[in-house]
């Protein structure tokens, strides 16, 4: 699969402020891609340049080979979920829908159509004569991105769509994405920052943090094999911990002496080690490689949520479905394939770059 | 109980000084000098004279009213787009000679565009044809904008700040260039902005006397001046009450306007 976009070295600045710095970007045709960040990361703006409702100051913006760096919105292959749904308040629900058609001027009858097509993919038929205020924001958000697709993009931008709605309706609305993404068979690049809805829509994700890409991969690669502690600290919970390459295959955290899986990071450096709270085990003091004491346990439901405090003061913390009591006294065990070592960033620049909150 | 008697001094200022008014218009608009009822008072606007100086007044204000509108629309635009920060300050340059006197702006106008006046003292220092600009229905055309200008600009302004941005960025990414968000999207979210600027404008042009007294002469004669003179010179308040009740109608017609367009208030502008 080639490339559909390519952002090439692109800088963006507002009033000073550096928002993007020399980003790089390539999105496959067909595929479900998540820039991912906290607030102030500048995936909104990523999106927004992708758009076109923002140029950027640097760098160019590649559509299918084309460079569209300066082409104006409406002059682009491609539609805009927006974050507040921006529905036109003066229109009815079918005169929001036709907007693009009726701009391209497309015949009446093949607008007709379109609306009914589009409001039966989003789940609201019938819903043409509706005025924007009496729908739901769940509702609004479906009509929004109906809107967008009658026009036939290629690539659907959606920016934090389902920010505003309750979880019960934002969880729906995911499946609902995946659904509409597979039955188009077209690109969809979605900003959000919550990494749960990342790792369940996406096909790549795209973790931002400060103007920089931090990692690209599949949820599988973001979760398990972040590359460095902001990834591993942003997406899902860890324990981050300071550790020694002893040689290949062998890292020793606080004393203890942990196998692992990862090769090539010399020998006796220092690293940084991500250990998952669901991938600890808790056995008996003789069995762990490590000890310590539980110090905190709160049942979260589908598992408990513990801190094992271990001598050196560090708390580590642990999911489990089975409950260890406060101040009983457990061992720590983690298999080899479940420990993630990274790089220690090479210098103070990097480290503001990587992990600075 | 202690809330009414708060508002006991409003309620004697709006009786003495709106309601009782009010009563004496109606009552002398409807008749004559020895206090019998009589429509003449009424109907004598269907004279020669007066039909023309309504009409003539509607006109001006009709005209007045548009350039307003074509002046002010683009520049509410430009003041929206400007952000808060720089807009308020040209807000502020806009609004800074509404509290120089009205009198005073008008005969401001007066001394620029006099016979001898400014802008022919520059003519004929240049060695071009004087012109003669007093006295004429662009002069009272050109005060009524100066003067109501101000009150178009601010109800647009406000509407047009209540559009969010990313409704404009939608229309454009559906494919609308600059005229077709204008024609679809900015103009019809901004029309009670307009009927309000429309009203605040129309209803004032139509009954000034004074723009038509300074910028007119006594050449031109406007509904308010016959007005006007009914009650100084002719010392005919039967008449002028008359008068002024067929221009309430022609009021009371866009307050209409605005009860029906403006549901929410949105277009008001202070």
């Amino acid at each position: 699969m080639s490339s559909l976009i390519d952002l090439i070295n692109v800088s963006k600045s507002f009033d000073g402020t550096l928002v993007l710095d020399d980003l790089n970007l390539s999105v496959k045709e067909n595929t479900f891609v998540t820039l991912l960040g906290p607030s102030g990361c500048g995936k909104t703006t990523t999106l927004r340049i992708i758009g076109g409702f923002e140029r950027a100051d640097a760098g160019k913006v590649i559509f299918d080979g084309q460079d569209i760096s300066d082409l104006p919105p409406n002059k682009r292959q491609l539609n805009t979920v927006f974050q507040k749904y921006a529905l036109f308040t003066h229109m009815n629900i079918a005169e929001n829908i036709a907007f693009g058609l009726k701009i391209k001027n497309k015949p009446k009858s093949y607008i007709q159509d379109k609306i009914k097509y589009a409001l039966k993919l989003v789940n609201l038929d019938g819903y043409e004569n509706r005025s924007v205020d009496s729908l739901s924001g769940g509702q609004q958000q479906r009509i929004a991105i109906a809107r967008a697709i009658v026009n036939e993009p290629r690539v659907l931008l959606l920016d934090e769509p389902l920010g505003a709605l309750d979880l019960k309706l934002r969880q729906d609305m995911q499946y609902e994405l995946i659904r509409l993404k597979n039955e188009l068979g077209i690109t969809f690049i979605y900003v959000t920052h919550d990494q749960e809805e990342a790792l369940t829509m996406s096909d790549t994700i795209v973790v931002m943090n400060q103007g920089y890409i931090q990692q690209t991969g599949t949820p599988e690669q973001i979760y398990n094999e972040p590359e460095n502690a902001f990834v591993a600290d942003f997406i899902g919970e860890s324990n981050i911990l300071h550790g020694t390459m002893i040689r290949d295959e062998l890292v020793e955290i606080f004393g203890a002496k942990f196998p692992c899986v990862d090769k090539g990071f010399g020998t006796n450096s220092p690293v940084d080690v991500v250990i998952r709270p669901e991938d600890i085990d808790l056995v008996s003091p003789q069995e762990g490689t490590l000890t310590g004491v539980c110090t905190h346990l709160i049942f979260k439901g589908v598992h408990y949520e513990m801190e094992v405090t271990t001598p050196d003061g560090f708390e580590w913390l642990v999911h489990s479905t089975d409950m260890c009591p406060v101040g009983k006294e457990v061992g720590i065990h983690v298999d080899p394939f479940d420990i993630q070592i990274m790089n220690k960033p090479a210098s103070e620049d990097e480290e503001a770059v990587g992990v600075n909150e | 109980m202690s809330k009414k008697l708060l508002s006991g001094p409003y309620l004697i200022w709006m009786a003495g000084f709106t309601v009782i008014p009010l009563i004496l218009i109606v009552y002398y608009g409807l008749t004559d000098r020895t206090g019998a009822f009589t429509l003449a008072n009424v109907i004598s606007i269907t004279t020669a004279e007066h039909a023309k100086a309504l009409w003539l007044s509607l006109w001006l204000s009709f005209v007045s009213t548009l350039v307003c509108l074509l002046l002010a629309y683009p520049l509410a635009m430009i003041l929206r787009k400007r952000g808060v920060g720089k807009g308020s300050f040209v807000v502020f340059i806009f609004i800074l000679p509404m509290w120089m006197n009205f009198l005073l702006r008008t005969l401001a106008w007066q001394t620029l565009l006099e016979r001898n006046g400014v802008i022919n003292g520059i003519l004929s220092a240049l060695h071009l044809p004087t012109q003669s600009l007093i006295n004429t229905p662009g002069a009272i055309v050109l005060g009524m904008v100066y003067n109501f200008l101000p009150f178009m600009v601010l109800p647009i302004y406000n509407v047009l700040c209540k559009i969010d941005d990313n409704t404009i960025n939608a229309a454009h990414d559906l494919g609308a260039n600059f005229w077709q968000t204008f024609l679809f999207i900015w103009f019809p979210l901004s029309v009670p902005g307009i009927i309000s600027g429309i009203t605040m404008v129309f209803v004032p042009a139509l009954t000034t006397f004074v723009i038509s007294n300074l910028l007119g002469g006594s050449k031109i004669l406007l509904i308010g001046n016959v007005i006007e003179q009914e009650f100084t010179r002719g010392s005919n308040w039967h008449l002028g009450s008359g008068l002024s009740l067929v221009l309430m109608v022609f009021i009371l017609a866009s307050m209409a306007l605005i009860a029906k367009y403006d549901k929410n208030g949105e277009g008001s502008a202070f």
